[in-house]
């Protein structure tokens, strides 16, 4: 059957099928191109000092700023990763630290599978688990939703800069004479610091833009909020609430929410990129 | 002190119970991440079963009437239908191009090349979803309305009237233009499992194809792509799975309506575009639980997606460390 094709006509092939493997290469990336472009030259025109240290004005007035849901989204974020962090440590320590343990299946598939879930629902869930009973709104319940999103993250994040610690440390630890609890304690945990650390960092800016689970939960304010008991503002969902309004200057301050949080994005990752390259 | 540390009771307490306890502690903990995921099925489920019992379980999905105000009546087929084909459409867009930004970035760029690429795709998935959503409003919506969904208007009014009414408004917001923005948002997904999966294929099996006098094509064809098959529909799985979640990105570009849509090009709403819409005004107790509903079959959907990824991912494993 491959008689009849030539050397030329496969080495033609061979040609073909990398251009298109280009084309698809540059069609993939194409939309966050664009999109990286846009946010950049909307969100600086519209971006000033205001952006950062003003409450927003009410509709159609000019001018004002996002301080109050800068604010917000760093409050309520923050609570997510208090909530998160125990476990998605310790689940990242069983994972690594403890191999043969019966729990680490489940955990494993568990983690995957709440990664895998939309955001929103982890959303529906803090309404039914936090909203409900305490009858409002609240900065709190939104931290849950976001921790939620936060776990996995973290849980894997754990295990994979653990299992690059080197196992000669453990050893050492272990010829000493220390126990197993103080060589993870005194030892690996402090090797792997920086790599827990980026991994948290991941999943706060993961957490820190998304606007759906968030809709039903700490819902937004038009004001400084630090209560946490009340509806706090985010920036991700504020933006929302600006781009579907038929304001133009919210349209504006829409654009520069969209910048500051993808600025966000970009520093958090390379910052995540330079410290598992420096330690480990 | 070193003695009192390695002999006797205090020796005992320090390490026996020591570990025992700062075991026990990390189980507790971990085991609150197991202890997560099976309370979020259960709220939903608990949540949702008021109107999985009147409208049974699948005549709720099946039911094409979603009606909070007058007759309170609620059937999800519309979303479900709507959440389908967009994600649907969006995966079968999204495929090929993902596939191949793995293949570029994994056998064919040179390795400074193929970090950008990686890297860029880390940070599509990373762009949060509303910023997506901006964009889509203000720059392709109006682009598209442009050029694509006017010019086919006016040429359909002009040629063919009878097409007219699967054109839909010319408004530039509806199904299509989500597939479009979901697409590019789920690329990563599959691209990050199928560079996996190549990057995995025992490096014997490419020279093996190329003494054989395989092109580099021929390479990928016969050595590269049957061995790393397994991970590249894991990733469509898993990309499938973000897609039929997406919520803001979609909520703010498909035009939201309540009817059954019956032509790509006018508005529908997704599953998670209803319950983002509707859950803050709901105000009867049986639409909000109805929407909680819909957020249980949505969970059902992303867990057999997520569990059929991991099933074919181990799978691969299996396969892969069988040739080597």
């Amino acid at each position: 059957m491959n008689r009849g094709l030539r050397l030329r006509q496969r080495y033609l092939r061979d040609r073909v099928m990398l251009g298109l493997v280009a084309v698809g290469t540059v069609l993939a990336l194409l939309v966050l191109f664009l999109v990286m472009g846009y946010a950049l030259v909307n969100g600086l025109s519209a971006l000033n000092w205001d952006f950062f240290v003003r409450d927003m004005k009410p509709p159609g007035e000019t001018g004002g700023g996002l301080r109050q849901a800068i604010v917000g989204t760093l409050l309520v974020d923050g609570v997510g990763v208090l909530i998160a962090l125990p476990f998605g440590i310790a689940a990242g320590v069983l994972l690594s630290e403890y191999p043969d343990h019966p729990l680490n299946v489940p955990v494993r598939l568990m983690a995957d599978t709440l990664n895998g879930m939309p955001a929103i629902l982890k959303g529906l869930v803090a309404f039914v688990l936090i909203v409900k009973p305490m009858g409002g709104f609240s900065g709190l319940s939104g931290g849950v939703a976001l921790g939620f999103i936060m776990v996995p993250i973290i849980t894997r994040a754990t295990e994979g800069v653990l299992s690059l610690v080197p196992r000669e440390i453990r050893e050492a630890g272990l010829a000493l004479g220390l126990p197993r609890w103080q060589v993870i304690l005194a030892l690996v945990l402090p090797v792997a610091r920086a790599g827990i650390v980026t991994g948290v960092l991941l999943a706060f800016a993961r957490a820190a833009g998304e606007a759906a689970p968030l809709l039903f939960t700490s819902f937004g304010s038009p004001f400084l909020e630090t209560n946490l008991l009340k509806p706090i503002d985010t920036l991700p969902l504020r933006l929302f609430q600006f781009a579907i309004s038929p304001y133009e200057d919210w349209h504006r301050q829409a654009w520069a929410a969209g910048l500051v949080l993808f600025a966000m994005i970009v520093l958090t990752s390379l910052l995540a990129r330079w410290a598992t390259r420096r330690r480990l | 002190m070193t003695r009192s540390l390695t002999r006797g009771p205090t020796s005992f307490m320090y390490r026996m119970l020591g570990d025992r306890f700062f075991a026990a502690f990390v189980v507790l903990l971990a085991s609150g991440v197991v202890a997560l995921a099976l309370l979020m099925a259960w709220e939903l489920y608990q949540g949702g079963s008021e109107p999985i019992r009147r409208f049974g379980f699948f005549g709720f999905l099946t039911g094409t009437e979603w009606d909070p105000v007058i007759a309170k009546q609620f059937g999800a087929w519309p979303y479900v239908a709507g959440t389908l084909v967009t994600s649907l459409g969006a995966l079968a867009l999204s495929f090929f191009p993902a596939l191949a930004a793995a293949i570029y970035a994994a056998e064919y760029a040179p390795r400074w090349l193929a970090s950008i690429i990686n890297y860029l795709l880390d940070l599509t998935a990373a762009v949060p979803s509303v910023v997506y959503g901006l964009w889509g409003i203000f720059v392709m919506a109006p682009w598209l309305r442009e050029h694509l969904y006017l010019p086919a208007y006016l040429l359909a009014a002009e040629k063919v009237p009878g097409l007219l009414p699967f054109l839909g408004n010319p408004t530039g917001y509806g199904m299509l233009t989500a597939i479009l923005i979901l697409a590019a948002m789920i690329v990563p997904f599959t691209a990050a499992l199928a560079r996996d999966a190549i990057s995995l294929v025992p490096q014997a099996q490419r020279e093996a194809a190329y003494a054989l006098g395989a092109t580099r094509w021929e390479v990928m064809l016969l050595a590269i792509l049957p061995l790393s098959k397994g991970g590249i529909i894991a990733g469509a799985f898993l990309a499938l799975g973000r897609a039929l979640g997406e919520t803001m990105a979609v909520t703010m570009v498909i035009g939201n309506s309540h009817k059954l849509p019956y032509t790509l090009f006018g508005p529908a709403a997704t599953m998670p575009s209803v319950i983002a819409n509707e859950f803050t005004e709901a105000v009867e107790q049986i639409h909000l639980d109805s929407l909680i509903a819909l957020g249980f079959y949505l969970f059902l959907v992303a867990l057999v997606l997520n569990l059929l990824a991991g099933w074919v991912i181990r799978r691969q494993m299996q396969l892969t460390k069988g040739v080597l």
